[in-house]
C-alpha cells in the first residue's frame, strides 16, 4: 500500500555528500510518543498480537503495569462538582422554578456561567443518582419528588443555550459588585475592577474581551479596554423576568396585553442595564489612576514638545543670524582680498614692465657700450644692423629670456665677450625656430 | 491446556455477535465472512431489551415492549447499565414505566411475578438474573435461526464499562450457558463493520463514531491506522438521547390533547405509556417520511386521539435536543485535541442515528471532505442499528478458532499497550513555486511498530534526488473575512445605541448585525525537526521515488528510498 504524491522531491543540493548517501540528523522528539491502548479487534490486530506476543505469557502484574502506563481516555471524576445541599434548597417547591438558583440546585454555584456543558451534565447525573424518588424510597424516605423536579428543571434550563443565557442574564449571584471607595484606596483596586469586568464580560457578543489590566498596562491597552467597553455589545436579555403569558386561546386580548407589557419591560430593563454599565465605566475611568498618569505624561510630553520647539526655533534664528554674519564677513574679506590682489598684480605687471624696460635698456646699452662692435666710429649701416638684431631679439624673447640675457650681459665690458653672448642668444633663437637665419644682420654665425 | 478449559473447545463452538443495549439488543452471525444481523422469531433485528411475565409466561423483545402498557408491574426494561453496579450508582429514570429497581443489600434487583397462579409470591430477581434470562432468549433465537446451539459470543460494551461491569456481564452470559469469547468496545465494533466490507480500503484515518441510542449517547474519536484502532477520546451522555426526542413528541401531543380535552395524559401511567409508545413510533416514521400520523385509541379517559406532525415541525420543537447532539460530537473532538478538519469520517450508529436532522446538522459542522456515514447522507451507509452487532459477529468469526487462553493472552494489556507517535513523519516535496511542503508518511497517533510507504515524483529532469525526512504537525489556518466597519471608534452606531434605546424605538435590529461573514479554516502541515537526509542517485527523467519509513517498537526509525523499478537505493537508521 503506497500513497502517490505528485509534488516532486527536491534535487540534491550541490556538494551534498554523506557516507552511504544517508545522513542521520535527529531522532523522534523526546515526547514524540504516547502509550495508548490499541483495541484488540479486527484482522490487523491479530497480526499485531502474534508479533507482540512472541510466544510469551503475560501475567496479571504485566496487565496492571501496562494499564498504568497507558493513557486513560475514560476519566470519570466528579470531584469538581460537590457542594453541600442546604435544607432550604432541598425543600423548595418545583413550581417556583423561576426563582430557583439553577446552579446551586445542581451544585455548581462556584462555576455559574463558567460551568461547561460537560460539568452540567455530570452534575445533573450526580444529583439524579442521589435524589431520584426511587433512591429516596429505597432509603426509607418519603417518595417526595419535589427536589428531583427542581433538578430536572435546572438541567432543562442550563442545557438549553438559549434558556441558559436568559437565566445567566439575571443571575445576580454571578454579579461582581464594583469596589467601594475604601477598597479603591488599597493596592487591590486593579484586581477588584478586573473581577467586575471579567464578570460583565460574560454578556459580550464579541470575544476576546480585553481585560482591565493593572498599573503596568500600556496606554494602548487601557485605551483599548475603555474603547471596547464604551462600545460594549451585550447579549443580555430580560425575558427570564417576564410575567407568565396566559396559555389559553380564550382571552386573546389579555394575552396580547401581557405580551406587550413584557416586551416593554424587557426593553426598559435593557436600557437600564446599558445605563448601569455606562455609569460603571464612568466611575471606573474617573478613578483610574492610569488615565490620570497618562494624561500627565501626555501633558508633560506636550510641554516638552513646546519647549523643544521654542528652543529649536531660537537656535535656528541664532544660527541663521550667525550664518548671515559669517557670509557678510566672508564677502567683505573676499572683496578686500580681490582688491589687494588686483592692486598687487597691477604692481607686479608694472614691475615686470619696468624690468623688461630696464633689461631692454641693458641689452641695448650693451651694444652701444661695445661701440657696435666697430673699431673706431661705427658706420651708420653697422649700427643699423646691430640695432636691428637687438630689436629682433628683444621682440622675440619673452621677459624672462630678456632678463636672463640682460643678466649675462651685465658687467661685460669686452666687446667680443658681449658679441659672443649676443651670437649665442641669436643662435638659441634660431635653434628654437623663433628667428630665421636670414633675418639676422649683425650677429651671423 | 485442554484440561483447564472451561468453555467449549474451539472446534465445537458456534459463535455469534451480540449487542446488548439498554433499549435494544441484536444478534448477528457471519455467512461467508459477511456479517448478517439475525431476525428473531418475531422478525425483529432490533430486539427491545425487555422481559415481561404474563401468567408465568416469559415474553421478551417487541412482545414484552407491547406489554409495557398493560403489564408494567411485571415487565423489566432498561437494565443493562445496572449490571455490575451498586444500587447507589444507578440512574432509575427510565424504569418509571416498568418495574422499578430496588436496593437489595446494596445491589440492584427487581421484584415481579414470574410464575403462574394467583397465590404465587412475587420473585425478587437480581439484575444479573434478569440479564441471564434475557441473554438466554437471544441465544435461543440465534440457535433456532442457525439450526445449531450457539455456544459462544462476542458482546459489545460501552467504552466506559469498568472491570466489575465486564465481569458481571461475562458471568450473566455464562449462567445463560454462553461463553463470552471477548467483550469489544461498541465504537470499534462499528468501525470494524465498515472496514470489513470488501470494497473498504485500509487507510489511515480519524473516525468519529457517534453511537446515539435510546438512553445514552456515546461518542468516540478513533484513530484508525493500518487497520489498528486506538480510541483517543470519548464522551458519554445521558441528556441528548433518543428518549429525549420521544419526550419532545410526548409533550407536543400531550399539549395538543390538553388543549382539546383539558386532560393531561402524562398524569396517568397508562396514558403516558401509550403516549410514549406512539411517540416513538411517530418519531421513527419521521425518519423516513416527511409526515407522520399519531394515533392512540383511548389515550385518556376513553378518548381516542389522532393527530399528525410533519418533519419540519418535529425538527423545530426538538431543536434543543438536535443541537445538543452536535455540541456533544464537537466536544469529544476537542477533548481528543483535534479539530473538525482532522476528522475523515463520522459514522452514525445506534437507532437514533436514523434521524436525518442529526446527520445534516453534523454535515454543517464538518468540512465537505468529511464523510458522514448515515442513511440520509450516504447511499452506501450500513443500517446504523446493525453496525455493532455486525462488528461483534465479524470479531467472533475471527477469533472463534482460538483457545480461550490464547484469546486472553492476545488481548492482554501488555500486548495492547504500545507507544503511539505524537507527530507525523514524512518527506519534503516542492510545490510549483519551489516551496517546501510536508508529505506525511506516518500519521500522528500511529501505533508502533509501523511501516508506511509513499511514492513521490522525482524532479522533472531526474538526476540526484534529496530525501529529507522530517517531523510534521498540523495546525489550523484561519482566514478571517475582511472586517466590517466595527464599533472600534467611540463615535459610531453602537455607542449611539444606548441613546436609541432611550428614545424607546424598536431595537429589533439588535441581532441583525450579527450576520458575520464566515471565516475560512484550513488544515495545514507545519514542517518540524529534520530527522534524516538521504540521496537517491541518477534517477531517470519522469521517474518515481519510493520512500518507506519504519518506526520500530523502540521508536528508532529506518528509512529506505529507491527509484521505483530500479535497483539499489539507500537505507539508513536513526537511533531511538
Ligand atoms: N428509524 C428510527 N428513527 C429514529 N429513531 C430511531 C429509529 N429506530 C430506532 N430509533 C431510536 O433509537 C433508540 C434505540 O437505539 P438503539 O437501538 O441503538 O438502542 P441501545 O443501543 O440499546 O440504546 P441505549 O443503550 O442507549 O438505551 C430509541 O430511542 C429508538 O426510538
Amino acid at each position: 500500500m503506497a500513497t502517490f504524491v505528485s509534488y516532486p522531491l527536491p534535487s540534491l543540493p550541490e556538494g551534498w555528500s554523506a557516507e552511504k548517501d544517508f545522513k542521520a540528523v535527529g531522532k523522534i522528539t523526546a515526547d514524540g510518543a504516547t502509550q495508548r491502548t490499541i483495541e484488540p479487534v479486527g484482522p490487523h490486530f491479530l497480526a499485531h498480537a502474534r508479533r507482540a506476543r512472541h510466544k510469551r505469557t503475560f501475567s496479571e502484574d504485566d496487565r496492571i503495569q501496562a494499564q498504568e502506563r497507558a493513557k486513560n481516555v475514560e476519566e470519570d471524576n466528579d470531584d469538581d462538582i460537590s457542594e453541600p445541599e442546604d435544607l432550604m434548597m432541598l425543600n423548595r417547591d418545583a413550581k417556583d422554578w423561576k426563582t430557583q438558583d439553577h446552579y446551586k440546585v445542581l451544585g455548581l454555584s462556584k462555576y455559574r456561567w463558567k460551568a461547561t456543558e460537560d460539568q452540567i451534565k455530570r452534575a445533573h447525573r450526580k444529583k439524579v443518582l442521589k435524589h431520584h424518588p426511587d433512591k429516596k424510597a429505597a432509603a426509607g424516605r418519603t417518595e417526595d419528588d419535589n427536589f428531583f423536579k427542581c433538578i430536572q428543571k435546572a438541567t432543562e434550563v442550563l442545557l438549553d443555550p438559549v434558556k441558559r443565557r436568559q437565566f445567566d442574564s439575571v443571575d445576580e449571584a454571578a454579579d461582581v459588585e464594583p469596589p467601594t471607595k475604601k477598597q479603591l484606596a488599597t493596592s487591590k483596586s486593579y484586581k477588584l475592577w478586573g473581577n467586575v469586568f471579567k464578570s460583565e464580560a460574560r454578556f459580550s457578543k464579541v470575544h476576546p474581551v480585553p481585560s482591565f489590566g493593572d498599573d503596568k498596562s500600556s496606554k494602548e491597552d487601557v485605551e483599548n479596554f475603555y474603547n471596547f467597553w464604551y462600545n460594549f455589545d451585550s447579549w443580555r436579555t430580560f425575558e427570564y423576568l417576564d410575567e407568565d403569558v396566559p396559555d389559553d386561546n380564550e382571552n386573546r386580548d389579555q394575552k396580547r396585553h401581557v405580551e406587550r407589557k413584557n416586551a416593554n419591560s424587557r426593553k426598559k430593563k435593557k436600557v437600564e442595564d446599558n445605563a448601569r454599565l455606562r455609569k460603571l465605566l464612568d466611575d471606573c475611568s474617573a478613578a483610574d489612576e492610569r488615565i490620570k498618569r497618562f494624561r500627565q505624561e501626555a501633558n508633560a510630553a506636550k510641554n516638552k514638545k513646546r519647549l523643544d520647539k521654542e528652543a529649536a526655533e531660537k537656535k535656528a534664528a541664532e544660527d541663521a543670524k550667525a550664518a548671515k554674519e559669517a557670509a557678510e564677513k566672508a564677502a567683505k574679506e573676499a572683496e578686500e582680498k580681490a582688491k589687494l590682489d588686483r592692486e598687487s598684480s597691477k604692481k607686479a605687471k608694472e614691475a615686470a614692465k619696468t624690468a623688461v624696460k630696464k633689461n631692454k635698456r641693458v641689452i641695448r646699452g650693451s651694444v652701444k657700450d661695445a661701440n657696435y662692435f666697430a673699431e673706431g666710429a661705427a658706420s651708420p649701416a653697422a649700427i643699423e644692423a646691430v640695432l636691428s638684431d637687438v630689436e629682433l631679439v628683444a621682440a622675440k624673447d619673452d621677459p624672462e629670456e630678456i632678463a636672463a640675457l640682460a643678466a649675462k650681459l651685465t658687467g661685460l665690458k669686452v666687446a667680443d665677450e658681449i658679441k659672443g653672448v649676443w651670437k649665442e642668444e641669436v643662435q638659441r633663437l634660431v635653434a628654437a625656430g623663433k628667428v630665421k637665419e636670414s633675418e639676422i644682420k649683425a650677429f651671423n654665425a | 491446556m485442554s484440561e483447564t478449559r472451561t468453555g467449549p473447545a474451539p472446534g465445537d463452538r458456534t459463535a455469534i455477535g451480540i449487542t446488548f443495549g439498554n433499549s435494544n439488543s441484536s444478534i448477528a452471525c457471519t455467512v461467508d465472512d459477511k456479517a448478517e444481523v439475525i431476525a428473531n422469531e418475531d422478525g425483529d433485528r432490533q430486539i427491545p431489551t425487555i422481559l415481561s411475565y404474563v401468567d408465568g409466561e416469559e415474553y421478551y423483545g417487541q412482545q414484552a415492549k407491547a406489554f409495557l402498557v398493560r403489564n408494567p408491574k411485571n415487565s423489566v426494561a432498561y437494565f443493562r447499565d445496572f449490571l455490575g453496579k451498586e444500587f447507589k450508582s444507578i440512574d432509575p429514570t427510565y424504569n418509571h414505566a416498568s418495574v422499578h429497581p430496588q436496593d437489595v443489600d446494596g445491589s440492584v434487583a427487581f421484584t415481579l411475578k414470574d410464575k403462574a397462579g394467583e397465590d404465587e409470591a412475587a420473585s425478587t430477581l437480581s439484575v444479573s438474573e434478569i440479564s441471564t434470562r434475557f441473554l438466554r432468549r437471544l441465544v435461543t433465537s440465534a440457535s433456532e435461526y442457525l439450526g445449531q446451539k450457539v455456544t459462544s459470543a462476542v458482546i459489545t460494551i460501552p467504552t466506559n464499562f469498568n472491570d466489575k461491569q465486564k465481569a458481571a456481564l461475562v458471568a450473566a452470559a455464562k449462567a445463560a450457558d454462553l461463553e463470552v469469547l471477548q467483550l469489544i468496545s461498541e465504537p470499534v465494533a462499528v468501525v470494524l463493520a465498515y472496514d470489513a466490507r470488501p470494497e473498504a480500503e485500509i487507510v489511515d484515518k480519524i473516525v468519529v463514531v457517534a453511537d446515539l441510542g435510546g438512553t445514552r449517547s456515546d461518542v468516540a474519536v478513533v484513530a484508525s491506522r493500518g487497520g489498528l484502532y486506538t480510541i483517543l477520546a470519548t464522551a458519554h451522555d445521558h441528556e441528548f438521547v433518543g428518549a429525549a426526542l420521544d419526550k419532545v413528541l410526548i409533550n407536543h401531543f400531550a399539549k395538543e390533547f390538553i388543549k382539546k380535552h383539558k386532560i393531561d395524559p402524562r398524569e396517568n401511567a397508562r396514558s403516558l405509556a401509550k403516549l410514549t409508545a406512539e411517540s416513538e413510533a411517530t418519531k421513527k416514521a419521521l425518519s423516513l417520511g416527511t409526515n407522520a400520523s399519531f394515533s392512540v385509541e383511548s389515550l385518556a379517559e376513553g378518548i381516542d386521539f389522532q393527530s399528525t406532525i410533519n418533519r419540519l415541525r418535529f425538527e423545530t420543537v426538538a431543536r434543543p435536543v438536535f443541537e445538543g447532539f452536535s455540541r456533544l460530537v464537537e466536544s469529544v473532538i476537542k477533548k481528543a485535541g483535534l479539530d473538525v478538519l482532522d476528522v475523515d469520517e463520522v459514522i452514525l450508529s445506534g437507532g437514533t442515528a436514523h434521524t436525518p436532522r442529526i446527520a445534516s446538522n453534523l454535515g454543517n459542522i464538518f468540512p465537505a471532505s468529511t464523510a458522514i456515514l448515515s442513511p440520509s447522507t450516504s447511499a452506501t451507509a450500513i443500517n446504523p442499528s446493525e453496525l455493532q452487532a455486525r462488528g461483534a459477529a465479524l470479531q467472533a468469526s475471527l477469533i472463534q478458532e482460538y483457545e480461550a487462553e490464547d484469546i486472553a493472552q492476545s488481548t492482554h494489556a501488555a500486548v495492547t499497550t504500545v507507544p503511539h507517535t505524537t507527530n507525523a513523519i514524512g518527506v519534503i516535496s516542492l510545490t510549483e513555486s519551489g516551496e517546501e511542503v510536508f508529505v506525511p508518511v506516518v500519521q500522528p497517533e500511529t501505533a508502533v511498530p509501523a511501516r508506511r510507504t509513499v511514492q513521490v515524483a522525482a524532479p522533472k529532469n531526474g538526476g540526484d534526488v534529496l530525501i529529507k525526512i522530517v517531523e510534521g504537525n498540523t495546525h489550523i489556518k484561519v482566514i478571517k473575512p475582511e472586517p466590517k466597519v466595527q464599533a472600534a471608534n467611540g463615535t459610531n452606531s453602537k455607542a449611539a445605541k444606548v441613546e436609541d434605546d432611550n428614545s424607546g424605538e424598536d431595537s429589533d435590529d439588535e441581532f441583525s448585525d450579527e450576520e458575520e461573514e464566515e471565516e475560512k479554516r484550513e488544515k495545514a502541515w507545519k514542517i518540524g525537526a529534520t530527522l534524516a537526509e538521504a540521496a537517491v542517485r541518477h534517477v531517470k527523467k519522469g521517474a518515481q521515488v519510493e520512500v518507506t519509513i519504519n518506526v520500530n517498537a523502540d521508536l528508532s526509525v529506518t528509512v529506505t528510498a529507491r527509484e521505483v523499478g530500479a535497483k539499489g537505493g539507500v537505507r539508513g537508521t536513526l537511533s531511538a
